[in-house]
Protein backbone atom coordinates (compact mmCIF):
# COMPACT_ATOMS: atom_id res chain seq x y z
CA UNK A 1 0.00 0.00 0.00
CA UNK A 2 0.72 3.53 -0.65
CA UNK A 3 2.46 5.67 2.23
CA UNK A 4 -0.64 8.21 2.33
CA UNK A 5 -2.58 5.39 3.55
CA UNK A 6 -0.75 4.80 6.32
CA UNK A 7 -1.36 8.20 7.73
CA UNK A 8 -3.90 7.02 10.72
CA UNK A 9 -5.22 11.13 11.20
CA UNK A 10 -5.18 12.60 7.86
CA UNK A 11 -4.60 15.84 7.48
CA UNK A 12 -6.89 18.89 8.15
CA UNK A 13 -7.74 21.11 5.22
CA UNK A 14 -9.25 24.43 5.98
CA UNK A 15 -9.97 23.26 9.39
CA UNK A 16 -12.45 20.61 7.94
CA UNK A 17 -10.16 16.81 8.99
CA UNK A 18 -10.07 15.01 6.12
CA UNK A 19 -11.33 11.53 7.15
CA UNK A 20 -11.64 9.51 4.05
CA UNK A 21 -8.21 8.98 2.44
CA UNK A 22 -8.87 10.10 -1.66
CA UNK A 23 -9.13 6.86 -3.69
CA UNK A 24 -7.50 8.66 -6.40
CA UNK A 25 -4.11 9.12 -4.55
CA UNK A 26 -3.56 5.26 -4.35
CA UNK A 27 -1.68 3.97 -7.45
CA UNK A 28 -1.29 0.43 -7.90
CA UNK A 29 2.77 0.10 -9.45
CA UNK A 30 1.58 -1.61 -12.67
CA UNK A 31 -0.35 1.82 -13.44
CA UNK A 32 2.74 4.18 -12.40
CA UNK A 33 3.52 4.14 -16.18
CA UNK A 34 0.38 5.03 -17.09
CA UNK A 35 0.25 7.68 -14.48
CA UNK A 36 3.40 9.39 -15.15
CA UNK A 37 2.20 9.40 -18.69
CA UNK A 38 -1.33 11.18 -17.86
CA UNK A 39 0.69 14.43 -16.39
CA UNK A 40 2.48 17.00 -18.47
CA UNK A 41 4.95 18.01 -15.61
CA UNK A 42 4.98 19.32 -11.85
CA UNK A 43 2.60 22.18 -12.71
CA UNK A 44 -0.18 19.76 -13.83
CA UNK A 45 0.45 17.48 -10.93
CA UNK A 46 0.25 20.00 -8.81
CA UNK A 47 -3.16 21.22 -10.07
CA UNK A 48 -4.58 17.95 -10.25
CA UNK A 49 -3.87 17.62 -6.58
CA UNK A 50 -5.70 21.02 -6.09
CA UNK A 51 -8.65 20.25 -8.32
CA UNK A 52 -9.04 16.51 -7.38
CA UNK A 53 -9.44 17.72 -3.75
CA UNK A 54 -11.30 21.13 -4.20
CA UNK A 55 -8.94 23.18 -2.60
CA UNK A 56 -8.66 27.13 -3.58
CA UNK A 57 -6.02 28.00 -5.14
CA UNK A 58 -5.71 31.08 -3.14
CA UNK A 59 -5.63 29.28 0.21
CA UNK A 60 -3.31 26.60 -0.55
CA UNK A 61 -3.02 24.17 2.15
CA UNK A 62 1.17 23.95 1.66
CA UNK A 63 2.01 21.14 3.71
CA UNK A 64 -0.93 18.50 2.39
CA UNK A 65 -0.57 19.18 -0.64
CA UNK A 66 3.26 19.18 -0.73
CA UNK A 67 3.30 15.91 1.59
CA UNK A 68 0.86 14.35 -1.05
CA UNK A 69 2.71 15.38 -3.98
CA UNK A 70 5.67 14.25 -2.48
CA UNK A 71 4.39 10.86 -2.89
CA UNK A 72 4.17 10.97 -6.30
CA UNK A 73 7.55 11.74 -6.37
CA UNK A 74 9.23 9.16 -4.16
CA UNK A 75 7.34 6.38 -6.35
CA UNK A 76 8.54 8.17 -9.49
CA UNK A 77 12.13 8.30 -7.91
CA UNK A 78 12.08 4.67 -7.70
CA UNK A 79 10.59 3.86 -10.87
CA UNK A 80 11.76 6.72 -12.86
CA UNK A 81 14.32 8.77 -11.88
CA UNK A 82 14.90 10.18 -15.13
CA UNK A 83 11.35 11.47 -14.97
CA UNK A 84 11.72 12.94 -11.40
CA UNK A 85 13.97 15.68 -11.90
CA UNK A 86 11.71 18.58 -12.97
CA UNK A 87 9.33 17.30 -10.44
CA UNK A 88 11.71 17.31 -7.89
CA UNK A 89 12.64 20.97 -8.44
CA UNK A 90 8.94 22.10 -7.72
CA UNK A 91 8.90 20.17 -4.49
CA UNK A 92 11.88 22.13 -3.89
CA UNK A 93 9.99 24.81 -4.42
CA UNK A 94 6.60 23.50 -2.34
CA UNK A 95 8.94 23.07 0.59
CA UNK A 96 10.54 26.76 -0.22
CA UNK A 97 7.38 28.05 0.55
CA UNK A 98 5.97 26.49 3.38
CA UNK A 99 9.55 27.34 5.02
CA UNK A 100 8.40 31.09 3.89
CA UNK A 101 5.23 30.98 5.51
CA UNK A 102 6.26 29.54 8.99
CA UNK A 103 8.64 32.65 9.36
CA UNK A 104 8.00 35.55 11.44
CA UNK A 105 6.68 38.60 8.01
CA UNK A 106 7.94 41.83 8.22
CA UNK A 107 4.78 43.79 9.66
CA UNK A 108 5.51 46.37 6.89
CA UNK A 109 5.19 44.09 4.26
CA UNK A 110 3.38 45.34 1.10
CA UNK A 111 0.33 42.91 -0.12
CA UNK A 112 2.34 41.67 -2.74
CA UNK A 113 5.09 40.10 -0.43
CA UNK A 114 2.74 38.95 1.96
CA UNK A 115 2.47 35.70 0.54
CA UNK A 116 4.57 33.52 -0.87
CA UNK A 117 2.31 31.55 -2.40
CA UNK A 118 1.68 34.41 -4.65
CA UNK A 119 3.80 33.64 -7.50
CA UNK A 120 2.97 29.70 -7.66
CA UNK A 121 -0.99 30.53 -7.60
CA UNK A 122 0.11 33.01 -10.66
CA UNK A 123 1.71 29.84 -12.56
CA UNK A 124 -0.41 27.41 -11.36
CA UNK A 125 -3.78 29.33 -12.86
CA UNK A 126 -1.49 30.47 -16.24
CA UNK A 127 -1.07 27.05 -16.96
CA UNK A 128 -3.93 25.94 -16.31
CA UNK A 129 -5.64 28.44 -18.39
CA UNK A 130 -3.41 27.34 -21.63
CA UNK A 131 -4.16 24.31 -20.50
CA UNK A 132 -7.74 24.92 -21.00
CA UNK A 133 -7.24 26.92 -24.47
CA UNK A 134 -5.72 23.51 -25.74
CA UNK A 135 -8.76 21.71 -25.19
CA UNK A 136 -11.20 24.18 -26.40
CA UNK A 137 -8.21 24.34 -29.78
CA UNK A 138 -8.72 20.76 -30.26
CA UNK A 139 -12.10 21.08 -30.35
CA UNK A 140 -12.63 23.78 -32.78
CA UNK A 141 -13.04 21.94 -36.28
CA UNK A 142 -9.84 21.07 -38.23
CA UNK A 143 -9.82 21.05 -41.60
CA UNK A 144 -8.94 17.10 -42.54
CA UNK A 145 -10.26 15.90 -39.64
CA UNK A 146 -13.82 17.32 -39.32
CA UNK A 147 -14.29 19.31 -42.65
CA UNK A 148 -12.65 18.03 -46.14
CA UNK A 149 -12.17 20.95 -48.68
CA UNK A 150 -13.82 21.03 -51.46
CA UNK A 151 -12.30 20.89 -55.16
CA UNK A 152 -13.63 20.33 -58.70
CA UNK A 153 -11.29 18.18 -60.95
CA UNK A 154 -9.89 20.36 -63.64
CA UNK A 155 -8.97 18.45 -67.07
CA UNK A 156 -5.32 19.87 -66.72
CA UNK A 157 -4.55 18.14 -70.48
CA UNK A 158 -7.21 20.88 -71.80
CA UNK A 159 -5.58 24.11 -70.55
CA UNK A 160 -2.08 22.63 -70.59
CA UNK A 161 0.04 25.32 -73.14
CA UNK A 162 2.65 23.83 -74.85
CA UNK A 163 6.10 26.00 -75.65
CA UNK A 164 6.30 27.00 -79.14
CA UNK A 165 9.50 25.84 -81.05
CA UNK A 166 10.81 27.88 -84.36
CA UNK A 167 13.16 26.55 -87.22
CA UNK A 168 16.12 28.40 -86.02
CA UNK A 169 15.77 26.99 -81.92
CA UNK A 170 15.76 23.20 -83.87
CA UNK A 171 18.96 24.21 -85.90
CA UNK A 172 20.63 25.90 -82.91
CA UNK A 173 19.88 23.05 -80.98
CA UNK A 174 21.28 20.33 -83.66
CA UNK A 175 24.29 22.48 -84.12
CA UNK A 176 24.89 22.24 -80.16
CA UNK A 177 24.75 18.51 -80.22
CA UNK A 178 27.06 18.69 -82.79
CA UNK A 179 29.47 20.13 -81.08
CA UNK A 180 28.58 18.49 -77.82
CA UNK A 181 29.16 15.45 -79.87
CA UNK A 182 32.65 15.95 -81.03
CA UNK A 183 33.74 16.61 -77.79
CA UNK A 184 32.59 13.56 -75.99
CA UNK A 185 33.41 11.51 -78.80
CA UNK A 186 35.24 8.12 -77.06
CA UNK A 187 38.49 8.00 -77.87
CA UNK A 188 39.20 4.35 -78.61
CA UNK A 189 41.86 2.99 -77.39
CA UNK A 190 42.48 -0.55 -78.84
CA UNK A 191 44.94 -2.57 -77.68
CA UNK A 192 47.55 -3.68 -81.02
CA UNK A 193 49.14 -6.96 -80.77
CA UNK A 194 52.50 -6.50 -80.73
CA UNK A 195 54.60 -9.31 -79.79
CA UNK A 196 58.29 -8.96 -78.36
CA UNK A 197 58.81 -12.89 -79.54
CA UNK A 198 57.15 -12.11 -82.90
CA UNK A 199 60.02 -9.42 -83.52
CA UNK A 200 62.55 -11.04 -82.27
CA UNK A 201 62.34 -13.72 -84.61
CA UNK A 202 61.71 -11.09 -87.18
CA UNK A 203 65.03 -9.66 -86.16
CA UNK A 204 67.04 -13.37 -86.23
CA UNK A 205 65.15 -14.05 -89.74
CA UNK A 206 66.92 -10.64 -90.57
CA UNK A 207 69.92 -11.40 -89.58
CA UNK A 208 70.43 -14.81 -90.70
CA UNK A 209 70.67 -13.15 -94.38
CA UNK A 210 73.40 -10.84 -93.70
CA UNK A 211 76.74 -10.75 -91.97
CA UNK A 212 76.50 -7.21 -90.35
CA UNK A 213 73.67 -4.74 -89.84
CA UNK A 214 73.69 -1.51 -88.80
CA UNK A 215 71.35 -0.88 -85.68
CA UNK A 216 69.43 1.27 -87.12
CA UNK A 217 68.30 -0.94 -90.23
CA UNK A 218 66.36 -2.86 -87.59
CA UNK A 219 63.65 -0.52 -86.69
CA UNK A 220 61.61 1.01 -89.31
CA UNK A 221 60.43 3.84 -88.14
CA UNK A 222 57.68 4.82 -90.27
CA UNK A 223 55.45 1.59 -88.32
CA UNK A 224 55.00 4.03 -85.40
CA UNK A 225 56.49 4.91 -82.31
CA UNK A 226 55.30 1.34 -80.68
CA UNK A 227 56.48 -0.73 -83.21
CA UNK A 228 59.62 1.05 -82.39
CA UNK A 229 59.51 0.53 -78.78
CA UNK A 230 58.98 -3.44 -79.75
CA UNK A 231 61.83 -3.67 -81.73
CA UNK A 232 63.82 -2.89 -79.07
CA UNK A 233 62.65 -4.77 -76.03
CA UNK A 234 63.87 -7.40 -78.97
CA UNK A 235 66.78 -6.81 -79.62
CA UNK A 236 67.12 -6.24 -75.68
CA UNK A 237 65.71 -9.32 -75.24
CA UNK A 238 67.98 -11.02 -78.25
CA UNK A 239 70.95 -9.73 -76.16
CA UNK A 240 69.94 -11.19 -72.81
CA UNK A 241 69.50 -14.45 -74.48
CA UNK A 242 73.04 -14.09 -76.22
CA UNK A 243 71.85 -14.77 -79.46
CA UNK A 244 72.50 -12.15 -80.94
CA UNK A 245 75.91 -9.53 -80.21
CA UNK A 246 75.79 -6.08 -80.67
CA UNK A 247 79.21 -4.04 -80.92
CA UNK A 248 80.48 -0.41 -81.27
CA UNK A 249 84.08 0.81 -81.85
CA UNK A 250 84.06 3.55 -79.91
CA UNK A 251 81.45 6.24 -78.83
CA UNK A 252 79.12 7.50 -81.26
CA UNK A 253 80.59 5.05 -83.71
CA UNK A 254 77.84 3.06 -85.83
CA UNK A 255 76.58 -0.19 -83.58
CA UNK A 256 76.34 -3.30 -85.56
CA UNK A 257 74.36 -6.05 -84.42
CA UNK A 258 75.34 -9.55 -85.46
CA UNK A 259 73.78 -13.45 -84.97
CA UNK A 260 76.46 -14.81 -82.45
CA UNK A 261 78.71 -17.96 -83.51
CA UNK A 262 75.76 -20.04 -81.21
CA UNK A 263 72.91 -19.49 -83.83
CA UNK A 264 75.39 -19.16 -86.70
CA UNK A 265 76.12 -22.79 -86.45
CA UNK A 266 72.93 -24.03 -86.19
CA UNK B 1 -19.93 48.45 -65.18
CA UNK B 2 -21.89 45.90 -63.54
CA UNK B 3 -25.21 47.47 -63.89
CA UNK B 4 -26.79 44.54 -65.80
CA UNK B 5 -28.90 41.67 -63.80
CA UNK B 6 -26.99 39.34 -66.57
CA UNK B 7 -23.77 40.91 -65.86
CA UNK B 8 -23.85 40.03 -62.39
CA UNK B 9 -24.88 36.74 -62.65
CA UNK B 10 -21.78 36.05 -65.00
CA UNK B 11 -19.52 37.25 -62.27
CA UNK B 12 -20.97 35.15 -59.71
CA UNK B 13 -20.42 32.12 -62.12
CA UNK B 14 -16.82 32.89 -62.62
CA UNK B 15 -16.37 33.18 -59.19
CA UNK B 16 -18.28 30.24 -58.40
CA UNK B 17 -16.06 28.38 -61.13
CA UNK B 18 -12.61 29.88 -59.74
CA UNK B 19 -13.66 28.82 -56.08
CA UNK B 20 -14.13 25.52 -57.20
CA UNK B 21 -11.27 24.47 -59.04
CA UNK B 22 -8.62 26.35 -56.86
CA UNK B 23 -6.84 23.76 -54.48
CA UNK B 24 -5.80 26.45 -51.92
CA UNK B 25 -8.33 29.54 -50.52
CA UNK B 26 -8.34 32.72 -53.38
CA UNK B 27 -7.98 36.29 -51.38
CA UNK B 28 -10.29 39.11 -53.09
CA UNK B 29 -7.29 40.55 -54.62
CA UNK B 30 -6.58 37.00 -56.38
CA UNK B 31 -10.49 37.00 -57.16
CA UNK B 32 -9.88 40.40 -59.09
CA UNK B 33 -7.83 39.43 -61.47
CA UNK B 34 -10.31 37.52 -62.94
CA UNK B 35 -11.71 40.33 -64.43
CA UNK B 36 -10.82 42.55 -66.66
CA UNK B 37 -12.92 45.64 -65.46
CA UNK B 38 -11.79 46.90 -62.42
CA UNK B 39 -14.04 45.47 -59.63
CA UNK B 40 -14.14 46.97 -56.23
CA UNK B 41 -13.51 44.55 -53.38
CA UNK B 42 -16.67 45.76 -51.66
CA UNK B 43 -19.10 45.04 -55.16
CA UNK B 44 -17.12 41.33 -55.27
CA UNK B 45 -17.83 41.14 -51.33
CA UNK B 46 -21.28 41.66 -52.11
CA UNK B 47 -21.57 38.99 -54.70
CA UNK B 48 -19.34 36.53 -53.01
CA UNK B 49 -21.85 36.70 -50.32
CA UNK B 50 -24.89 36.12 -52.56
CA UNK B 51 -23.09 33.31 -54.22
CA UNK B 52 -22.36 31.78 -50.15
CA UNK B 53 -26.48 31.62 -49.58
CA UNK B 54 -26.50 30.50 -52.99
CA UNK B 55 -24.91 27.00 -51.77
CA UNK B 56 -27.18 27.60 -47.98
CA UNK B 57 -28.42 23.52 -47.82
CA UNK B 58 -25.82 22.05 -50.09
CA UNK B 59 -23.05 19.70 -48.76
CA UNK B 60 -20.64 21.80 -49.47
CA UNK B 61 -20.47 25.75 -48.26
CA UNK B 62 -18.31 28.91 -48.90
CA UNK B 63 -16.47 30.23 -46.27
CA UNK B 64 -14.14 33.11 -45.76
CA UNK B 65 -11.00 32.00 -43.96
CA UNK B 66 -7.69 33.84 -43.51
CA UNK B 67 -5.89 33.28 -47.05
CA UNK B 68 -9.05 34.15 -48.41
CA UNK B 69 -12.39 32.65 -49.82
CA UNK B 70 -12.76 28.45 -50.39
CA UNK B 71 -15.44 25.86 -50.70
CA UNK B 72 -15.20 23.17 -48.16
CA UNK B 73 -17.84 20.12 -46.97
CA UNK B 74 -20.09 20.68 -44.04
CA UNK B 75 -18.32 19.30 -41.06
CA UNK B 76 -21.53 17.71 -40.58
CA UNK B 77 -20.68 15.13 -43.85
CA UNK B 78 -17.09 14.26 -42.34
CA UNK B 79 -18.33 11.01 -40.77
CA UNK B 80 -19.81 10.16 -44.52
CA UNK B 81 -16.63 10.89 -46.15
CA UNK B 82 -14.65 9.03 -43.48
CA UNK B 83 -16.06 5.87 -44.62
CA UNK B 84 -14.04 6.17 -47.83
CA UNK B 85 -10.70 6.62 -45.72
CA UNK B 86 -11.03 4.56 -42.75
CA UNK B 87 -8.01 5.57 -41.57
CA UNK B 88 -8.77 8.23 -38.76
CA UNK B 89 -5.81 11.01 -38.66
CA UNK B 90 -3.63 10.58 -35.45
CA UNK B 91 -4.55 13.27 -32.57
CA UNK B 92 -2.06 15.48 -31.07
CA UNK B 93 -0.51 14.76 -27.69
CA UNK B 94 -1.59 17.29 -25.02
CA UNK B 95 2.21 18.16 -24.63
CA UNK B 96 1.90 19.04 -28.62
CA UNK B 97 -2.11 20.90 -27.91
CA UNK B 98 -0.90 23.02 -25.05
CA UNK B 99 2.88 24.20 -26.45
CA UNK B 100 0.27 25.16 -29.94
CA UNK B 101 -1.76 26.44 -27.46
CA UNK B 102 0.84 28.95 -25.61
CA UNK B 103 1.70 30.19 -29.68
CA UNK B 104 -1.32 30.65 -30.22
CA UNK B 105 -2.65 32.77 -27.87
CA UNK B 106 0.80 34.11 -26.31
CA UNK B 107 2.26 34.92 -29.77
CA UNK B 108 5.20 35.41 -30.48
CA UNK B 109 6.90 33.26 -27.75
CA UNK B 110 9.77 31.40 -27.61
CA UNK B 111 10.57 27.90 -26.47
CA UNK B 112 11.61 28.83 -22.96
CA UNK B 113 8.06 31.02 -22.43
CA UNK B 114 6.63 28.08 -23.52
CA UNK B 115 8.59 26.24 -21.05
CA UNK B 116 8.17 28.46 -17.95
CA UNK B 117 4.23 28.30 -18.81
CA UNK B 118 4.22 24.32 -18.68
CA UNK B 119 6.87 23.78 -16.24
CA UNK B 120 8.75 21.25 -18.23
CA UNK B 121 11.32 21.07 -21.25
CA UNK B 122 9.81 21.38 -24.25
CA UNK B 123 11.45 18.79 -26.63
CA UNK B 124 12.54 20.18 -30.18
CA UNK B 125 10.75 17.11 -31.81
CA UNK B 126 7.20 18.55 -30.55
CA UNK B 127 7.94 22.05 -32.08
CA UNK B 128 8.91 20.39 -35.20
CA UNK B 129 5.82 18.42 -35.71
CA UNK B 130 3.47 21.69 -35.90
CA UNK B 131 6.75 23.40 -37.90
CA UNK B 132 6.26 20.52 -40.15
CA UNK B 133 2.72 20.61 -40.40
CA UNK B 134 2.98 24.61 -41.39
CA UNK B 135 1.08 25.98 -38.14
CA UNK B 136 4.16 27.04 -36.33
CA UNK B 137 7.22 29.21 -37.56
CA UNK B 138 10.16 31.63 -36.49
CA UNK B 139 8.71 34.87 -36.99
CA UNK B 140 12.43 36.63 -35.43
CA UNK B 141 14.54 35.80 -32.79
CA UNK B 142 14.45 37.70 -28.75
CA UNK B 143 17.39 39.71 -28.44
CA UNK B 144 18.42 38.42 -25.31
CA UNK B 145 21.72 35.86 -25.16
CA UNK B 146 21.58 32.84 -27.43
CA UNK B 147 18.55 34.50 -29.68
CA UNK B 148 16.04 32.24 -29.16
CA UNK B 149 13.26 32.02 -31.97
CA UNK B 150 10.02 33.25 -31.44
CA UNK B 151 7.27 31.33 -32.65
CA UNK B 152 4.21 32.18 -33.98
CA UNK B 153 1.29 30.78 -35.49
CA UNK B 154 0.73 30.61 -39.20
CA UNK B 155 -1.98 31.63 -41.94
CA UNK B 156 -2.17 27.96 -42.62
CA UNK B 157 -3.10 26.97 -39.10
CA UNK B 158 -6.17 29.56 -39.16
CA UNK B 159 -6.94 28.37 -42.50
CA UNK B 160 -7.42 24.87 -41.29
CA UNK B 161 -9.01 25.52 -38.27
CA UNK B 162 -11.47 27.74 -40.82
CA UNK B 163 -10.42 31.15 -38.82
CA UNK B 164 -10.07 34.34 -40.51
CA UNK B 165 -8.00 35.88 -37.67
CA UNK B 166 -6.51 35.51 -34.03
CA UNK B 167 -9.55 37.15 -32.11
CA UNK B 168 -11.52 34.38 -34.03
CA UNK B 169 -9.53 31.57 -31.39
CA UNK B 170 -11.83 30.28 -28.63
CA UNK B 171 -12.01 32.81 -25.74
CA UNK B 172 -9.83 32.09 -23.40
CA UNK B 173 -11.04 31.26 -19.73
CA UNK B 174 -11.31 33.80 -17.54
CA UNK B 175 -8.76 34.10 -14.31
CA UNK B 176 -11.45 34.79 -12.19
CA UNK B 177 -13.69 32.06 -13.24
CA UNK B 178 -10.61 30.25 -12.68
CA UNK B 179 -10.01 30.81 -9.13
CA UNK B 180 -13.48 29.53 -8.11
CA UNK B 181 -12.34 26.01 -7.93
CA UNK B 182 -15.71 24.09 -9.90
CA UNK B 183 -15.66 20.44 -10.14
CA UNK B 184 -16.92 20.98 -13.84
CA UNK B 185 -13.19 21.89 -13.56
CA UNK B 186 -11.63 18.70 -12.56
CA UNK B 187 -13.41 17.13 -14.49
CA UNK B 188 -12.12 18.32 -17.97
CA UNK B 189 -8.70 18.47 -16.58
CA UNK B 190 -8.80 14.93 -15.76
CA UNK B 191 -9.13 14.24 -19.47
CA UNK B 192 -8.56 10.22 -18.81
CA UNK B 193 -6.19 10.68 -15.85
CA UNK B 194 -8.62 8.63 -13.67
CA UNK B 195 -5.89 6.71 -12.01
CA UNK B 196 -7.09 2.97 -11.93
Amino acid sequence: MNEVAELAPLAKVLGEPLRELPHDLYIPPEALEIFLETFEGPLDLLLYLIRKHGLDPLDIPMAEVTRQYMDYVEMMRTNRLELAAEYLLMAALLVEIKSRMLLPRHVEATEEEADPRAELVRRLLEYEQMKLAAYSLDHVPQAGRDFSLAQVWVEEAARERLPEVSPADLAQAWLGLLAKARVTRHHRITREQLSVREHMSRILRFLREREFVEFGELFDVARGVPELVVSFLAVLELVKEALVEVSQQEAFAPIYVKLSHAVVRQ
Amino acid sequence: MLSSVNNLQQIKLILETALLVSPEPLSLADLKKLFEEDMSGESLRKVLDELRSDWVGRGVELVNVASGWRFQARPEFQSYLDRLNPEKPPRYSRAVLETLAIIAYRQPVTRGDIEEIRGVTVGSTLLKALETRGWVEVVGNREVPGRPGLYATTKTFLDDLNLRSLQELPPLEDMGRLLEAGEERSEMSGDGQGVP
